[in-house]
């Protein structure tokens, strides 16, 4: 808000001529709206289009449930682990000098460079019949592959990145003279890291997190790759939905897919309402 | 560093660190680089080589490229128009701009594939009335890569527009510069790192996107066919080597342009001082 009033004092030459403002305002919101708000707004038309009960009905097929629930297991399991590491990643990288650090950063942000469909495909490589450890688990009758081990390890792998991308920045930042205060007066490590450490950094965490989850619950291509899309068994909601759009039922292709739009919107406000945290926090 | 030495969990934590980047990342990755020494060199050439991979290889990177180049065009209006203006509104766009990121990218894949197709609302009016087809053709796969963009490019670009120091601007246009001028020479210059690493970045990702694409392209092979679909195909055919050289030139060339990428940045920030 203070850049309005501040633009206001400025002499006209700084400003963009009303003509140039209100066609570039056009522009970007024309892209926006057709590219972000028109396919958002469609999901929920297509959901309702035969109707209410349709649209309850298809939710409540034990194969949609099924897709559910294996999507809430796997954003269950993955999404602790990687803000465990997330946090351990961050408290190593930002509060010691070590070398190879650059190396290990970079590390970390690898998954974010490789296409899902490959992020997938090196569990089935790994664990595939044909695969390195394929003939030890299919001895000992273990499933990874097409199986919900496979879905977990893909999607662990892909969102791997997220909490620690959020918490190095954030800890580079902080000074850690709070925590050498509080271990010199004799705080254990755990006691400093939860009162001192932790609420420094909530905010950012939560964030992080959110990302994580979102992607967890909503990652296609390498899950598609590792699950084998059996119906009711291996399919999370996602694979869900392309199955069922594939087989032309619109009805419950676009109910499960408005599952994970409400699921998009509420990470967005989330989001919004975190951002707006962080920000509070750092003018305070 | 004196740091080191009052606080605790070195070892814990990065030894932690790496043996969980081990366990997930690391060694899942290298067993595709490890496979892949199992081919032949000639048998490698001849699989990546042929024309229906080489046709995948062009779709894949010619989409990327061009939705990467629209989608820094108007995200950088888009960008602008957020940080410079104010309007009703404008915390809506401001947070709706992240959806593709929220979004599974199956369901902005069906939503994207149900408006553009030539039944749907806007392929129906783009077909009557332009005699343009977008769903089932590379057009498609441009429109799905766009959306994907979309966030990769205004959340690098905003952050250094909102820092842009308006003295300079103040100093332009006080000794006479016009406006384009002061855009031109002040402004743009300063922003176009910025506005690279968010084209580098649609690109890298547009390259192995899946999940948005594959039901809008129609995925016909030699013209709408991508990379990560032939991957696939040949994992379903039961080719690993197949999936497995391709899979491993796919990681090179994106590993390489991300290099070449952060090269061409460098220079450009060494160049504007």
């Amino acid at each position: 808000m203070s850049t309005v009033i501040s633009r206001n004092v400025h002499q006209s030459t700084l400003d963009d001529a009303n003509w140039v403002r209100w066609s570039l305002i056009a522009v970007a919101l024309g892209f926006v709206i057709l590219f972000l708000c028109v396919p958002l707004v469609l999901v929920i038309i297509q959901a309702f289009s035969k109707g209410f009960g349709a649209y309850f009905s298809a939710l409540s097929e034990p194969d949609m449930q099924a897709a559910m629930r294996l999507t809430l297991l796997t954003a269950l399991i993955t999404v602790p682990l990687n803000t465990v590491f997330g946090v351990a990643a961050a408290w190593a990288i930002t509060r010691f000098e070590f070398r190879g650090k650059n190396l290990l950063i970079t590390l970390i942000d690898l998954p974010f460079s490789v296409s899902p469909v490959i992020s997938g495909l090196i569990f089935v490589l790994m664990f595939g019949a044909q695969g390195w450890f394929g003939s030890w688990f299919v001895e000992h009758d273990i499933k990874i592959i097409f199986a919900v081990p496979g879905i977990v390890l893909a999607t662990l792998f892909i969102t791997f990145p997220f909490v620690a991308r959020q918490l190095i920045p954030l800890t580079q930042e902080m000074c850690s003279e709070e925590e050498e205060a509080a271990l010199s007066l004799g705080a254990s490590g755990w006691k400093t890291f939860f009162l001192i450490t932790l609420p420094n950094i909530k905010w950012a965490l939560l964030y992080g997190v959110l990302l994580c989850n979102a992607r967890a619950m909503g990652e296609f291509g390498a899950v598609s790759v590792v699950s084998g899309h059996i119906r009711g068994m291996t399919n999370t909601l996602p694979l869900h939905v392309e199955v069922s759009y594939n087989e032309y039922d619109s009805v419950s292709a676009f109910a499960g897919a408005s599952i994970l739009a409400g699921l998009a919107i509420v990470t967005l406000i989330l989001k919004t309402i975190l951002e707006w945290k962080q920000t509070n926090r750092a003018t305070v | 560093m004196s740091q080191s030495r009052i606080m605790p969990g070195f070892r814990p934590t990065v030894s932690f660190t790496v043996f969980y980047l081990s366990l997930v990342v690391l060694i899942p990755l290298s067993t595709l680089v490890f496979k892949s020494f199992e081919l032949n060199f000639d048998y490698y050439l001849n699989i990546i080589t042929h024309k229906r991979v080489v046709a995948a290889f062009r779709v894949s990177f010619s989409t990327a490229l061009g939705a990467a180049i629209i989608a820094s065009f108007f995200g950088f209006i888009v960008a602008w128009v957020l940080t410079r203006y104010s309007f009703a509104g404008k915390r809506f766009f401001h947070a709706i701009i992240d959806l593709p990121f929220a979004l599974p990218t199956a369901v902005a894949g069906i939503v994207l594939a149900t408006i553009f197709q030539p039944s749907g609302f806007l392929g129906k009016f783009l077909k009557e009335n332009f005699d343009l087809q977008i769903g089932f053709k590379p057009a498609g796969i441009v429109v799905a890569l766009i959306f994907i963009s979309i966030p990769f490019v205004v959340r690098t670009v905003e952050p250094v527009l909102q820092e842009f120091d308006s003295r300079m601007e103040e100093a332009a246009s006080s000794l006479g510069a016009t406006r384009w001028q002061v855009f031109a020479k002040i402004i743009f210059p300063n922003i176009f790192p910025a506005l690279l690493t968010g084209f580098a970045l649609s690109f890298a990702r547009g390259v192995g996107e899946y999940g948005s694409v594959i039901f809008i392209a129609g995925n016909l092979p030699y013209i709408s066919e991508i990379v990560p679909l032939l991957i696939i195909t040949k994992l379903e055919q039961y080719d690993m080597p197949g999936a497995t050289a391709i899979a491993l030139t796919m990681l090179v060339i994106s590993f390489l342009l991300l290099l070449l990428i952060n090269l061409l940045q460098h220079w450009v920030r060494k160049r504007s001082g």
